[in-house]
């Protein structure tokens, strides 16, 4: 049985509920413990949201960023960074994944904010009125075309991936299906954009074209009616495949990496008793995100899973820049330095690849994105002026004159807790051991060590996985 | 000594409108099924009494004139699942039934070099990995931005960086026991490490008058042209443009990136001209499917067959196969119906241009074309 003051086990916690946390603020956690961190967690809305204010002093394009990146990831950067909510933003970025939208056809950052804080609002909540708000998100219409789909020029977009990528997955529908449920959701549209000169660009609002709305009987997955689009919605998270579904990306995002998504219909999931749990507190609380979320973090297939999944480039990311800290303000520079370095490493914010999310697990990683992976996090922890890095050396400062293996094990210990293989310790001791015992006469070039010693440590494989 | 064959893959991400691109201008159903999303006939550049080119693609004319590019009309597979996703993965991986890991030019590149002896002889223009280049064990050098700036740790510098860089490759080295996803991890780590120094030779060694277009496309066929006028050993580059996902206001959208890829092609096969290095590289496009015959009003959704195209000085240039029927009672659920296996495509690629052995490349025996000169 896992102690629930145990700091690794707080920390795991934390990167995976959330996007890791400063040494500090972990050993506060592990004093709280485990299950009033997870009921933390759970209930955002008890913590104070990032402050917009402090966004907009610095960054103040980034409220309304336009079409061109990077002021839209400057502003979700700053939420991510600085959120006080980690597992609200955690599930935004889930969510985001799932519901892939991309600024790519958008053109609009924008709308693609006004995505993000609906997830933001509804993203621990229920599901079936995520869905209901997402088949009314203008930049989801927009995405997949729904404002082109008329009663009498059905356009199928949105009604295939309702089916195929939001709710059900691939093989549990038919093309007449696909079809009927599109019909449903004729008429569910954008009003009239207002052009953009000369005053700059609107909000778009969700408009329900009545007369557009394909008003006869349709036949959706065996049940027969006159369907609005919220009728579909309502028939398809009653069924057992929506359910899998949406477990199974829960599963694959928080716990351990599945196979990708167009397989789920060939290969069973790895854990079917997870699977099983998850389902039934979803079913139970009829599709509580709030409820599945608890199943998961206080299970012991949660607890288990320590570090056995890639960082997705968001998390390796944004888990540094808390871990080191120095980026709570949107200087000048953050959108190139900060903000679009997970675009850099194979994950673009705010624009996916296409409608079906992202490759994830061991597919983020080739000898590019490991490269920028490594470099990014490198540059981070070198910079010993960061509040994050200097509390760790301060921690080692504070031991006096210590051995090259009490330098690497401390390392470790403050960047995570980290385990590492044998492989990995042994080349950290072998780099430690060149420089001889650790001792502070000359401060300046003790300092130097250990921020080579941090970057040896995120240069290992072991830093790649969550 | 002769050089060895170079392919260039340019993959059209997104599902290129393939009646748009090479347009049926002389068939009625063209007109009747595009009454929104069609190409004005005194704009459109015809090839021939049949088909024409997209506006966008004048470059490329000038190339099919001089007999450079090949046209395979009716490129697919049957039943297209009309999934982006799912189609790239068959295209990636020739399994049309399964969902496979392994890429069929990550399986040519194993060929090239079965010892690993060149941990470039595989690049990639990200800045994701392609699937169709992956392959476990098979190093591919994937390049994410500039050339110029590529390489481990650059954050430690003078008589310390050796040090840790030699602990890097030891700690990356193979091991035992680890599970796959950590040897997939050390392996990725020590050929990238050996990737970087490589290519970072290439921009040093490059000059040349060409101007290339502003474009992320263009940008990258720069790219590809430093490192194959480096003569380091690569022999399969591979790199993509998009989107080409066009639903909705397809003209402008469409035209604009059939601008970019023709300007940018223009200006690599001059680069690779003046340098006298031309005649061993054959690039080839492709899309993971067509769009649906009929319009929707401002675009058009996911259909079938599409067109790919081969183009290059090795290339016996013309239009292979024909385009597929228009008429109502020969379409798939309103979507052409290919008449080319894509794979047939893939073997003459292989087979009478990289000179490989097809068939457990590809996972089979397709009908080859014959758009690679004896």
């Amino acid at each position: 049985m896992a102690d629930s003051h145990d700091i690794g086990l707080i920390a795991h916690l934390m990167r995976r509920a959330g996007f890791s946390a400063s040494r500090e603020e972990l050993e506060m956690r592990a004093a709280k413990g485990y299950n009033a961190t997870v009921e933390e967690l759970l209930h955002p809305e008890e913590s104070e949201p990032a402050d917009q204010n402090v966004l907009l002093r610095y960054q103040p394009a980034a409220l309304l960023p336009g079409g061109q990146p990077p002021m839209g990831n400057v502003n979700w950067m700053f939420h991510l960074v600085n959120t006080k909510r980690p597992l609200e933003e955690k599930m935004v970025l889930f969510w985001h994944h799932v519901f892939a939208t991309g600024n790519s056809k958008i053109d609009n950052y924008d709308q693609m904010l006004a995505q993000i804080e609906m997830f933001r609002e509804k993203g621990m909540g229920n599901y079936r009125e995520l869905l209901v708000a997402l088949a009314k998100n203008p930049a989801m219409i927009f995405w997949l075309d729904n404002q082109e789909n008329h009663k009498r020029a059905v356009n199928e977009n949105w009604g295939r991936e309702l089916l195929e990528l939001f709710s059900m997955g691939q093989g549990n529908y038919t093309e007449k299906d696909v079809r009927e449920a599109s019909r449903a959701f004729t008429g569910w549209g954008i009003a009239a954009k207002i052009p953009r000169l000369p005053y700059g660009r609107f909000p778009w609002e969700f408009e329900y074209n009545t007369e557009d709305h394909d008003d006869t009987e349709k036949e959706f997955l065996g049940h027969k009616g006159n369907f609005d689009g919220e009728d579909i919605i309502n028939i398809v998270v009653q069924q057992p495949a929506c359910h899998t579904f949406i477990c199974r990306h829960l599963y694959n995002f928080f716990v351990a990496d599945e196979p990708q998504v167009p397989s789920w219909k060939i290969e069973p999931p790895q854990d079917p008793q997870a699977m099983a749990a998850m389902v039934k507190s979803f079913r139970e609380s009829s599709f509580e995100m709030r409820a599945v979320l608890r199943t998961i973090f206080t299970s012991d297939f949660f607890k288990n899973a320590r570090f056995n999944k890639i960082k997705s480039p968001a998390e390796l990311v944004v888990s540094t820049l808390r871990l080191v800290g120095g980026e709570e303000i949107p200087r000048p520079g953050y959108g190139a330095d900060i903000a679009m370095q997970p675009t850099y490493m194979g994950q673009d914010l705010l624009n996916p690849p296409s409608v079906e999310g992202w490759h994830t697990g061991r597919e983020w990683i080739n000898s590019g994105s490991l490269m920028s992976r490594i470099n990014f996090a490198a540059e981070m922890v070198a910079n010993t002026n960061r509040p994050g890095v200097r509390f760790m050396i301060n921690r080692i400062k504070a031991r006096g004159t210590i051995s090259p293996e009490q330098l690497v094990d401390t390392a470790l210990d403050l960047m995570g807790p980290l385990e590492v293989g044998e492989q990995s310790r042994q080349e950290l001791l072998t780099y430690a051991r060149e420089g001889g015992q650790l001792h502070w006469a000359n401060a300046a070039q003790a300092e130097e060590r250990v921020g080579q010693m941090l970057q040896l440590v995120v240069a290992t494989r072991e830093y790649q996985f969550n | 000594m002769a050089k060895d064959p170079v392919l260039v893959v340019l993959q059209l991400s997104g599902g290129n409108d393939y009646m748009n691109t090479v347009i049926p201008y002389a068939n009625s159903l063209y007109w009747d099924n595009r009454p929104a999303v069609n190409i004005p006939e005194d704009k459109i550049i015809a090839l021939d009494d049949k088909v024409g080119f997209n506006p966008s693609m004048a470059p490329l004319k000038k190339i099919y004139d001089e007999g450079k590019m090949a046209v395979v009309h009716g490129v697919g597979y049957a039943d297209s699942p009309r999934s982006h996703f799912r189609s790239m993965d068959i295209w990636h991986t020739c399994e049309p039934n399964i969902v496979g890991t392994e890429g069929w030019l990550g399986r040519a590149l194993r060929e090239f070099d079965p010892r690993k002896e060149n941990v470039v002889t595989g690049v990639s223009f990200g800045p994701s990995m392609f699937r169709a280049m992956s392959l476990p064990g098979v190093p591919v050098a994937c390049v994410s931005g500039a050339l110029e700036t590529y390489g481990m740790l650059p954050g430690i510098q003078g008589e310390q960086r050796a040090k840790v860089l030699e602990r890097f490759k030891n700690a990356y080295a193979p091991a035992i026991g680890l599970g796959s996803v950590m040897d997939y991890l050390g392996t990725t780590g020590i050929d990238s490490l050996a990737g970087a120094d490589i290519l970072k030779s290439a921009p040093q060694k490059y000059s040349s008058t060409v101007t290339y277009p502003g474009s992320k496309v263009a940008q990258k066929l720069r790219g590809v042209a430093q490192v194959h006028l480096a003569n380091l050993g690569t022999r399969v580059f591979y790199l993509d443009h998009g989107s080409f996902d066009t639903h909705a206001s397809q003209l402008g959208e469409h035209a604009k990136l059939w601008e970019e890829v023709s300007g940018a092609i223009e200006a690599f096969f001059t680069d690779l001209r003046e340098h006298n290095a031309a005649d061993n590289v054959l690039m080839f496009l492709f899309t993971e499917f067509g769009r649906r015959v009929h319009d929707n009003g401002s675009g058009t959704d996911h259909g079938a067959a599409g067109a790919a195209f081969v183009i290059g000085d090795p290339v016996q240039g013309g239009q292979y196969s024909e385009h597929p029927s228009l008429k109502a009672e020969d379409l798939s659920q309103g979507d052409l119906v290919p008449n080319v296996d894509f794979r047939g495509v893939y073997t003459t690629i292989l087979e009478d241009w990289l000179k490989l052995d097809a068939k457990p490349l590809v996972n089979g025996t397709f009908e080859k074309l014959s758009f690679v000169r004896n």
